[in-house]
């Protein structure tokens, strides 16, 4: 008979190896997996995570691809994993996401075409606002009303999407467009477009955002008082009411800075990779960088390697998508595997296994 | 608003409320055993694709939905692994739930894109449907819109009347006492799960088959977080839970109508206006903060882990 037996603490060891572990239980399951699916899952799991880098055919274009894809997760999930940490569910981050390039990129247009070199750091702050602003409502209704932030933060996902449908169709659609839907290309025009700092590195203003984003949060959790109230939350919400937190006041930020990150992750993709603003600009970043979050196990390094793993998935899956015609639904549910087994393994930080026979335990409790 | 008719607007309103139905009164039970499963969009989408293939391929809806419910069931059967054996946390293995079955369900549903499902026939009432306004509304559907209500009657009945559904509602408010007085906590709660997966199951079936009656991608559109609110907005009591489905539906039901009718309102807003709507329920029904509490399953969400 196995029992599981509650650590004191969360086991160091094991905090570090279940990431690991859980990728090579995904490796082994996704390989069975597109051999269901009728490709070789050598070659498969090989496309995915070792072409991308190391291929002398593909490396060139894949690698930069890795800072572009791993830069919006990262963004987004730093934000989350610090309300995850508080218990604080925002898992909403593709609305705010949505509306963070909604209005940042309407701030812009109002300038169009103008070149002034103030207008890009005025769309960035315009995108956070907007992230920030939508992460609000399911924060303040969890403040004033006690209601699910898990719940209101989703259903405000198709919410953003009817509203970004709508901007691509009217509002913001490119007057210069020909009646197609989409809004301008903000890559065309000079002023704004988010390009590659340093050629050849996929390295973007996104990029810059997202590492400064992993030391706010290192220097935050390690450092500030804000950062210790996050984790005492975490740890005893009710010893932390009585050392003086504010649920209320942890709540809200929390979810202002995630739905902020989300913003600008929003923000910097629009004038950025993808261009514009059109009926299909989400692609789920802000699902996939839950999975980033916990496969991070929550911490800022440990999203930045996360957020790079699940970037090479996403780049490995269109090369495999390309070259072994697996399809693009494989990598969705690839990933979501990954979370599987990362909370399946887990519980190994947290407990440990005994083998005991219960005949000769005599009620000893 | 001429040109809508109220006799149309109920009978279309029963329909659209059936499936958020099924799988809202699945997680009642799921959530009365004091497990919060948010993989409800994710069970629903596996179920209608699952539902979708095995009716295509026998030729047979009711094949069809007992799959969807088999296929819903054994992914939450991951989750109720997870939770209850393994004592992962709750919110994010449902969330886990849900990225796997919409990728998963993408997966199995390519070959079936634009294929038509066998039609589900309503079911034959001879005279009863005859019946001015009351027969086109009341006695005009499939077997799976009465399946609802009837879950609904056998769900209210089992929590009420029955021994093994005042064990279920003992579990889920206290699972210490429950255990303590010899109950098995665990089994009871993946039953639970897997009865709320099966519900969910159904309820993605209703809409690729009867609803739809196709498949894309994504399909369910949110109708899993739906049915999750409704439960907090029935306040775990099947009957409201009925009415809070019906109330969706008819929301539902009413905006595509209006969509058509070409109203002067933008289609998106009314788009939108489902999702807006159970929000505003959601915040109606958690302000009054000792009745959500005096409702809740009093261990909702939290791991059970049996010292002795």
């Amino acid at each position: 008979m196995i029992r599981l037996e509650k650590r004191p603490t969360p086991s160091k060891m094991w905090t570090y190896l279940t990431p690991i572990v859980a990728v090579l239980l995904t490796m082994i399951a996704g390989g069975l997996m597109f051999a269901a699916l009728g490709k070789n899952p050598v070659e498969a799991i090989r496309t995915i995570f070792y072409d991308p880098l190391f291929n002398e055919q593909f490396a060139a274009y894949s690698r930069p691809q890795l800072l572009v894809k791993a830069a919006p997760l990262i963004l987004i999930a730093i934000g989350l994993s610090l309300g995850f940490r508080a218990g604080v569910w925002n898992i909403g981050a593709e609305g705010q996401y949505i509306i963070g390039a909604v209005v940042g990129g309407g701030v812009g247009l109002a300038f169009y075409p103008s070149g002034s070199p103030l207008i890009f750091p005025l769309m960035i702050v315009a995108g956070g606002i907007g992230g920030w602003a939508w992460a609000m409502i399911p924060g303040l209704l969890r403040v004033w009303f006690n209601t699910s932030e898990i719940l209101v933060s989703l259903l405000l996902v198709y919410v953003a999407e009817q509203i970004l449908a709508s901007m691509s169709l009217g509002l913001m659609r490119n007057p210069e467009g020909g009646g197609f839907p989409g809004s301008r290309n903000f890559q065309q025009w000079d002023a704004v477009a988010n390009v590659e700092l340093i050629p050849g590195t996929g390295m973007h203003w996104g990029v810059v955002a997202a590492f400064l984003a992993v030391i706010g949060a290192y220097v935050l959790l390690a450092k500030h008082v804000l950062g210790y109230q996050i984790r005492l939350t975490g740890a005893a919400p009710r010893a932390a009411r009585f050392a003086g937190v504010s649920p209320s006041r942890l709540i809200l930020t929390c979810m202002g800075i995630s739905g902020a990150l989300a913003g600008l992750a929003g923000l910097f993709e629009l004038t950025g990779p993808a261009g514009q603003i059109s009926i299909d600009f989400n692609s789920g970043y802000g699902f996939t960088a839950i999975i980033v979050a916990f496969l991070g196990r929550l911490h800022p390094v440990g999203i930045l390697l996360a957020g790079l793993l699940m970037a090479l998935t996403y780049i490995g899956g269109e090369l495999a998508q390309f070259m072994l015609s697996v399809p693009a639904a494989a990598i969705q549910a690839f990933q979501g595997m990954l979370l599987f087994f990362l909370l399946a393994v887990d519980v190994l930080t947290n407990y440990r296994i005994r083998l005991a026979r219960t005949d000769t335990k005599t009620g000893a409790a | 608003m001429a040109g809508i008719s109220l006799e149309l607007l109920l009978a279309a309103l029963m329909v659209a409320a059936t499936p958020i139905l099924l799988a809202a009164i699945g997680e009642t039970v799921v959530e009365k055993s004091g497990v919060l499963n948010l993989g409800v969009e994710g069970m629903m989408i596996t179920g209608a694709i699952c539902g979708f293939a095995v009716a295509v391929e026998t030729g047979s809806p009711t094949l069809g939905f007992l799959g969807a419910a088999l296929g819903g069931a054994v992914l939450s059967l991951i989750f109720a692994f997870l939770t209850q054996v393994l004592l992962s946390n709750q919110v994010a293995t449902g969330l886990a739930l849900t990225l796997f079955g919409l990728g998963f369900s993408a997966l199995i549903g390519q070959s079936y894109a634009g294929v038509k499902p066998p039609p589900t026939g309503d079911i034959d009432f001879g005279p009863l449907s005859d019946i001015p306004f009351i027969g086109p509304v009341v006695f005009s559907h499939d077997i799976m819109v009465y399946v609802g209500i009837l879950a609904t009657a056998a769900v209210w009945a089992f929590l009420r009347y029955t021994r093994a559904g005042l064990i279920l509602k003992a579990v889920g408010e206290s699972h210490d006492a429950a255990h303590a007085l010899g109950y098995k906590v665990v089994r009871i709660r993946i039953l639970a799960i897997a009865f709320g997966g099966a519900m969910a199951g159904l309820g993605g079936a209703y809409i690729s088959l009867v609803r739809v009656p196709q498949w894309t991608e994504g399909m369910t559109a949110g109708a899993g977080w739906i049915a999750l609110a409704l439960v907090v907005f029935g306040a775990w009591k099947p009957w409201r839970v009925l009415i809070g489905a019906w109330l969706f539906g008819g929301i539902t039901v009413l905006q595509l109508n209006l969509q058509a009718a070409g109203i002067a309102v933008p289609v998106e807003l009314l788009s939108m206006s489902p999702y807006l709507v159970t929000i505003l329920v959601l915040v109606i029904m958690s302000a009054d903060k000792r009745r959500a509490a005096l409702n809740a399953p009093a261990s909702l969400g939290r791991v059970f882990h049996a010292t002795s």
